[in-house]
């Protein structure tokens, strides 16, 4: 359960941190991405997969508890 | 010696790690990479922060360097307190140039050492009664400090000492901020530890303390200049470019830095973060908590320089877009004299570099507004997003190490020759008696600043009197020169 630091950068995408792993990546897709529901399955750009229990559209930058669900190497 | 293609420089790294035990071999391995533009990311090719192996002669710090050393030390109106023996702060004191202006001793105090010098008795009995009547002391001998802070030394952390307490304690005595640092050097794998821990203990004890108290008069041109630690007068440097383009600098982290600019930085409008390393953390927090947006930037070198001011100035409106064009313009006849007179003496030159965290990187473009080419750099307590950003730096097929052995790095330069090294003071003399020319990089080599257009002028004669200094032709003894260049001299 690794805290993630969310946040967008300029072109409007997600970026998801984690400080404690120095991973510093792009988030391809978010399961669910609309004003009130904002959560679900996000998929990352080197192909890890996290989950983060669905919430109402949050305020970026903001630092959320996600599961790992796909380390994206095996 | 012409450049190494990327076999060669594979060849080499396996040559260097042939003299490792099994386990260590393989350990080293992972640390040593071919530099390769067309990855995205760099823990495909190499890892970093990791413990390092013992009985390598690794050339790192600890966290208590990390926090006293880099990020608090600099902090010049505050009282740092070494908490331990002594050694730890003596050893250490006043050797990072860090520049500032005040009155030493009396309301600035960053050369000084102050430590709570424990003992055996200490050790058994417990150090919190004795820091207790430090912060009483320093308040009447210093009554002129802005604030102290404890930075932990090992045996704090083991004997399991309460300063957090204390600290609460002290700061109800004095009515200043007292800040517990747990940066015991034992901490992490190298100083990059106590650089967070450090970042922690500002956001924790000092950034708030103004939230809600609107008296400072902002602007809409506010900024603060993160990650400068002001070496050789460093931020001085970087400072004029930006009040010059129009914008305020509110603070400076933490180069001839005062805790109320810290205090004062939630009210700023964009973060600069130069050493990104070490003040990332921070950054990040201020963006979370106050939404206030970060960049990073590089002034080391002309172009680098144009780049950043530009991509500073993109933050604002045109007045300040217009400004940096004007700050480039106003230098260029200055920048480009120094090239113009630099640029053939070094023109080709190869330099390899093994720095902390951000100028293994960031000084790549100074050196190739030079004409210089870097063929080999490293980072001592780097992370996977310092190389991220390192890969695109670099050339194709040049070395990456990082946490370099005193022995690779030793076979390295023998093998790749290069004609500079940029490293810190314990590598100095090795190359030095080795025969190859050496600048100090941490500490700019008692020179500076070598920031912003001025530093760079400074930074070309240093490489300059550096490489064509005559001496290096005198390394060898007349006896052991061989016939042949011999008869070059009986020629000439």
């Amino acid at each position: 359960m690794p805290s993630v630091m969310l946040k967008k950068n300029p072109e409007g995408k997600l970026v998801f941190y984690v400080p404690k792993k120095d991973l510093e990546e792009v988030a391809e897709s978010v399961e669910f991405d609309t004003a009130d529901k904002w959560g679900g399955e996000v998929l990352l750009a080197d192909g890890s997969k996290y989950y983060f229990e669905p919430i109402a559209m949050p305020d970026f930058p903001i630092t959320l508890r996600a599961k790992r669900l796909d380390s994206g190497e095996d | 010696m012409a450049a190494l293609t990327r076999e060669e420089t594979e060849a080499l790294i396996q040559e260097v790690l042939e003299i490792y035990p099994e386990q260590a071999k393989k350990d080293r391995a992972k640390h040593l990479a071919v530099n390769d533009q067309s990855l995205e990311k760099s823990n495909k090719c190499i890892t970093s922060n990791r413990k390092s192996l013992p009985g390598v002669m690794t050339i790192r710090g600890c966290a208590y360097a990390g926090s006293k050393g880099v990020v608090w030390g600099p902090i010049k109106d505050m009282i740092h307190i070494s908490h331990g023996p002594v050694g730890c702060g003596q050893y250490s004191r006043a050797g990072r140039r860090n520049y500032y202006v005040g009155t030493t001793g009396v309301n600035t105090f960053g050369t000084m050492n102050f430590t709570s010098d424990f003992t055996e008795k200490d050790i058994v009995f417990g150090g919190d009664k004795k820091l207790a009547k430090i912060i009483t002391e320093i308040e009447g001998l210093f009554p002129l400090h802005k604030g102290i802070s404890i930075q932990s030394e090992c045996p704090i952390g083991l004997i399991g000492d309460d300063i957090e307490a204390v600290a609460k304690k002290g700061n109800k005595e004095i009515n200043k901020p007292v800040v517990p640092v747990r940066c015991e050097g034992f901490r992490g794998v190298s100083q990059s530890l106590g650089h967070h821990i450090a970042n922690d203990a500002i956001r924790d004890w000092v950034l708030g303390n103004r939230d809600g108290d609107d008296s400072f008069p902002t602007t809409p041109y506010d900024v603060a200049v993160i990650g400068d630690y002001n070496i050789g007068g460093d931020a001085w440097a970087s400072r004029t470019l930006l009040e010059e383009m129009g914008l305020r600098v509110v603070a400076q982290w933490s180069g001839d830095g005062t805790i109320a600019e810290i205090e004062n930085t939630p009210k700023v409008k964009l973060n600069l973060i130069h050493c990104y390393r070490s003040m990332n953390y921070i950054a990040r927090h201020m963006e979370e908590k106050y939404k206030i947006p970060w960049i990073e930037y590089n002034f080391f070198g002309p172009t680098k320089i144009a780049e950043s001011l530009r991509r500073i100035a993109s933050h604002f409106d045109d007045t300040i877009k217009e400004g940096a064009e004007r700050v480039i313009k106003r230098y260029e006849a200055e920048y480009e004299a120094v090239i113009a007179k630099y640029k053939p003496r070094l023109e080709g030159k190869r330099v390899m570099l093994y720095i902390g965290g951000l100028r293994p990187r960031h000084v790549i473009g100074a050196y190739e507004d030079l004409g210089m080419e870097v063929v080999g750099t490293g980072y001592e307590f780097g992370h996977n997003d310092d190389y991220d950003r390192t890969i695109k730096e670099m050339g194709n097929a040049t070395l990456l190490y990082d946490d370099v052995t005193g022995y690779e790095f030793e076979e390295f330069v023998k093998k790749v020759q290069p004609d500079l090294v940029g490293s810190g003071v314990k590598e100095k003399y090795i190359f030095q008696k080795m025969g190859v020319p050496f600048r100090q990089m941490h500490s700019w080599d008692y020179s500076g600043p070598y920031h912003g257009y001025d530093g760079f002028a400074i930074f070309a004669r240093d490489m300059d009197m550096t490489i064509n200094n005559p001496c290096w032709k005198q390394v060898k003894a007349p006896w052991k020169t061989d016939a042949s260049s011999e008869a070059v001299k009986v020629a000439a």
